[in-house]
């Protein structure tokens, strides 16, 4: 292992807990991805939809190579849509949350002052034995604030933001249970490249941005993208790791290493030297094959203008979308170190290589 | 360049490097000035002078990926623009090594009489190479690789062709025949673009580069005139004659455009019908969002079952579809705009 | 007020056939502006210069939802495709127009239970005996839209067409008499219901600093329907959210302000599916803060959709005193 003076798994606690639904990644993931940054990189500013950009300057002549990195800060959750009689909230959701893990789940709710909320259920009790399976709809679910309306009117309006209460939780080994780490993983295998990049000699540009609003449709992405023109955009992500019920072969494994993943939304090129980087860093990784969208900001950066060659790197992660979203750190730091040593074998010559697709 | 030897090379969407080898080797044969892009498109150029007209067809066809490699050798794959329907008991090639492979399917005598009521899924359908072994399996293929439909190029009857990939070879056959004439008025590029089955991929950003002031999507498009659709449901006929879209899910044809594609083709006697669906989209959707937009339409060469093993097309709808296309941009040359 | 709601909302404009609706929308506006251009894709962007502000985008959809004829019968019947969200329970037995005048009516192939009763069962019948009668009068590829008479009920007004020409209305409304050194873009968009594709390249031309788009939303407050926070009558609806955007925190903040401070009625919205243009216009090249005022709106993508006078008043004013504002947040 490494010796590495930014410590992944206490960022990754620190931004798990943080809050930043998409869209509204200012309340307090945008400053934690920001403070994390700035001692990496040269200049950190915020762009126009709230994207966290980082620049550092590579040891290039003029027409440098320019890879922009995306991770992307926010979390989904919910939104307050009407405030019904004796003060319960109707909700609904902000990207893809699973209406069966909202019962029994502790909230906050972002009124003047964060609330905290519950969104209950009837008791066994009083549930007959034929409505026991079938799940609850979003739409029927409310939030209890345990006030009485009046307060509740004063406190909350329509269009209020709602994130899951969650604590991480340190399970064995340097497994990391919490919300959220789809994709503050991503930002900070970021975070660990920049640190480890310090060791190398690098020609190009380096734009580490922790994106905005990628579960509601890639967006931080495409518009930081169009403003950075980069030659070479990696997208780091996360993956589904092994899950009880999945079949084997739709997942990684937890623990041997990010997937790189191959496919019509990955340059070739940019594949390979991925790769390349792994093997001469002698880290073992898995492979992600996408034939067409990977779901991810890579899809939305290729789209970027005249087209940039794009690559993905992603984090196995079990329970995607849930608040206990599981990770091995140890996948996190090792993909930093690939993503480093790509970073460094980045010159004109490769760059100038990539109209030609293969 | 003829077309039993393009529509045989494999491309599926992101792996289109033998067409596009096969392609720009033919554009530097005719001396036409070409280039290529992070996508992996082809853009000719022809012509200095006059409006940019943007004339598209995606060298892409559909097919499948290898996903995973099973501890006895057989191998899953995900479809790509392929419905599950069609993959039993066909023949494959996988990699640029074509290796054969064979999609299987479960012994009628193994079966229930049920099971035979519904399409098996893609996750429970398997190639076979013969390989007893991952080990053996992954001397020869790789997770990534792609694969293509071992269908032979064949002439059915005089003019009637079946082949894979018309879908949209075809459309790459009329951008040949139109850069083999000469240019003056306009600004040609021919953009023979990568992706467009899994998004009019290439489409978006080579049109975002171009600029144009107006495109024309060339496609092998749907052709239902068999027994199974229902006779209202055609969408077009074979032999019926060059196909004029008026509107699909990614692009509203611009009108004058249309009414100047039926103009033409009925002064010059040229075969036409209408693409009577309004479902599918293709890279007139892309050309169209470019930068601050442009007018489109979208001219297609009817094709039998496209997005299957097979599909088949006549040489008088391929003809008619050149001839007005050809008439097209000699009209904008002569003045025309949208 | 009425009058020009009713004048927009009759004219003919399904989603790529704009052109007279384009016309009579440009006759109303050409007064109050300074210059006005028609794109590529046919939008009508009306320009009142500024003087130091900043460029704002106000966008309207010019088109409504319609459908366009794929095929003649040799029996004279009509057979199409849909132009946007059109479904078959507001399309069966309702009367249709092309922009020759042609009308036509609605009909289906029989249907025994109203679950089967799906778009590609129905027709539109123009009163042809045969193919060449039909021919006469319609050809492939031409669209029509839905007919129905402009109604006055007195606060409320009825129409097809309110999503979106009634926006358009109260853009021109909000254009009457405006003083800021703002630079005002009017954007009259074309096919927003078929993916926002006008208001996407009328952005991208434009470059603004910020885009204000009007748009009606549906309300929560009919019998037994779907609940939703908005209701006819209380206001202009400032958004929050919908599929295709979550609006700039920090505009719909200050829009929140601004309404308070001039004491106009107003409501938040947070719309669980359905899109506008700003969704669109947010994404311009790299970024612009992008926000919605709603007209609330019962019955949309009906031929009778019904607004409130009041609301509709009180969007204008919202929007004028937004134009009128510093736009800084």
């Amino acid at each position: 292992m490494s010796s590495l003076s930014f410590n992944a798994k206490e960022f990754l606690k620190k931004a798990s807990m943080a809050h930043g639904l998409s869209g509204f990644e200012f309340m307090s993931a945008a400053s934690v991805a920001e403070e994390a940054m700035a001692g990496l990189v040269d200049e950190v500013r915020r762009d126009t939809l709230g994207n966290v950009i980082g620049v550092r300057k590579g040891e290039g002549v003029e027409s440098r190579p320019k890879i922009m990195l995306a991770g992307h800060m926010d979390e989904i959750g919910l939104m307050v849509t009407k405030i019904e009689e004796r003060g319960f909230l109707k909700f609904t959701q902000i990207g893809g949350v699973d209406p069966r893990i909202l019962p029994g789940h502790e909230v906050i709710v972002y009124g003047k002052r964060p609330l905290t909320g519950l969104i209950g259920v009837k008791p066994p009790h009083l549930t007959p034995s034929d409505e026991a399976n079938k799940a609850e709809k979003m739409e029927d679910l409310a939030i209890d604030l345990g006030m009485p309306e009046e307060e509740v009117r004063d406190l909350v309006k329509p269009g209020d933001v709602v994130t899951f209460k969650r604590q991480v939780t340190e399970l064995m080994g340097d497994v990391l249970s919490g919300k959220s780490m789809d994709d503050r993983a991503g930002v900070a295998v970021i975070l660990v490249a920049m640190d480890e990049l310090r060791k190398y000699r690098c020609q190009a540009d380096v734009f580490a941005i922790a994106t905005v609003q990628e579960e509601t449709g890639l967006k931080g992405a495409a518009l930081s993208a169009y403003s950075v023109e980069p030659d070479i955009g990696i997208a780091i992500d996360v993956c589904h790791a092994e899950t009880p019920g999945v079949p084997e072969w739709r997942t990684a494994c937890l623990g041997k290493g990010p997937a790189i993943a191959t496919g019509a939304n990955i340059h070739p090129k940019v594949y390979a030297a991925l790769d390349k980087a792994a093997k001469d860093l002698g880290i073992p990784v898995q492979p992600e094959p996408a034939p067409a969208a990977t779901g991810t900001d890579a899809w939305a950066i290729q789209m970027s203008r005249e087209g940039v060659a794009t690559g993905l790197i992603s984090i196995p992660l079990r329970y995607m979308h849930t608040s206990v979203e599981t990770l091995s750190v140890g996948d996190v730091e090792k993909a930093g170190r690939i993503l480093a040593a790509f970073i460094a074998s980045v010159d004109a010559a490769f760059v100038k290589e990539l109209t030609t697709w293969s | 360049m003829e077309l039993r030897e393009l529509a045989t090379l494999p491309g599926v969407a992101g792996n289109e490097k033998e067409v596009r080898d096969a392609i720009m080797k033919e554009l530097a044969t005719m001396g036409v000035q070409f280039e290529t892009d992070v996508l992996g498109n082809v853009v000719a150029r022809k012509g200095n002078t006059g409006p940019k007209v943007l004339v598209d067809a995606h060298m892409d066809e559909v097919g499948l990926m290898i996903v995973y490699i099973e501890k006895n050798g057989f191998l899953r794959f995900a479809a790509v623009g392929v419905p599950a329907s069609v993959l039993l008991s066909k023949r494959v090639y996988i990699g640029k090594d074509k290796v054969p492979g064979v999609i299987g399917a479960k012994a009628i005598h193994l079966q229930q009489p049920k099971e035979r009521e519904t399409v098996i899924p893609v996750d429970q359908i398997f190639i076979d190479t013969g390989a007893k072994s991952k080990e053996e399996a992954e001397k020869k293929v790789k997770v990534g690789d792609y694969a293509v439909f071992d269908t032979e190029y064949e002439e059915l009857s005089p003019g009637v062709v079946k082949s894979k990939a018309l879908d949209d070879r075809v459309g790459c056959m009329l951008l040949f025949e139109v850069l083999k004439e000469e240019w003056e008025g306009i600004r040609l590029h021919a953009v023979f673009a990568t992706q467009e089955e899994i998004g009019t991929r290439g489409a978006r950003i080579s049109s975002y580069r171009v600029g144009p002031d107006m495109g024309i999507a060339l496609e092998g498009t749907i052709c239902a005139d068999i027994p199974l659709a229902d006779k209202d449901s055609y969408a077009t006929r074979l032999g019926g004659g060059a196909v004029v879209s008026v509107m699909d899910r990614s692009s509203i044809p611009n009108r004058s455009m249309v009414d100047q594609l039926v103009k033409l083709a009925r002064d010059n006697s040229i075969p036409f019908q209408f693409r009577e669906a309004t479902s599918g989209g293709n890279d007139a959707g892309a050309i169209q969002a470019a930068r601050a937009g442009c007018p489109v339409a979208s001219l297609s060469v009817p094709c039998r079952y496209i997005h299957t093993p097979f599909a088949v097309m006549s040489q008088n709808d391929f003809d008619a579809a050149k001839a007005l296309l050809i008439a097209f941009l000699k009209s904008v040359e002569g003045g025309f705009r949208p | 007020m009425k009058d020009l709601v009713r004048k927009v909302t009759e004219a003919f404009g399904p989603s790529g056939a704009e052109d007279a609706v384009r016309e009579v929308i440009r006759k109303e506006v050409q007064p109050y502006v300074d210059e006005i251009r028609v794109d590529a894709l046919g939008n009508l962007i009306a320009h009142k210069k500024g003087n130091g502000g900043k460029k704002v985008i106000l966008d309207g959809h010019m088109d409504e939802i319609g459908l366009m004829v794929t095929r003649i019968d040799d029996d004279g019947f009509l057979r199409f495709g849909t132009i946007g969200g059109v479904n078959p329970f507001t399309s069966l037995a309702q009367r249709v127009y092309f922009g020759n005048g042609t009308v036509g009516v609605i009909g289906s192939e029989r249907v025994d239970e109203p679950k089967d009763l799906k778009m590609e069962k129905l027709f539109i019948d123009i009163g042809a005996k045969d193919r060449k009668e039909a021919e006469a009068k319609v050809r492939v590829g031409d669209s029509c839209a839905f007919l129905q008479p402009f109604v006055d009920m007195g606060d409320r007004i009825v129409a097809k067409a309110m999503d979106d020409r009634v926006a358009c209305a109260a853009i021109i409304e909000t254009l009457k008499g405006l003083t800021t050194n703002h630079d005002i873009y009017a954007v009259f968009a074309t096919q927003e219901e078929v993916g926002l594709r006008g208001a996407r390249a009328a952005a991208f031309g434009i470059e603004p600093d910020v885009g204000i788009a009007l748009d009606v939303t549906p309300t929560g407050d009919t019998p037994k329907g779907r609940s939703a926070n908005v209701s006819l009558g209380k206001g202009a609806a400032i958004k929050v959210m919908d599929r295709s955007i979550i609006c700039h925190p920090a505009l719909k903040n200050y829009m929140v302000k601004i309404a308070e401070e001039k004491g106009i009625k107003h409501q938040l919205e947070v719309l669980e599916m359905g899109g506008t243009d700003a969704g669109a216009i947010q994404m311009t090249r790299a970024g612009i803060p992008a926000g919605v005022i709603s007209i609330p709106c019962r019955y949309v993508h009906s031929p009778c959709e019904m607004v409130d006078m009041n609301d509709y008043e009180n969007c204008v004013k919202l929007t004028k005193a937004l134009c009128e504002s510093p736009l800084t947040f």
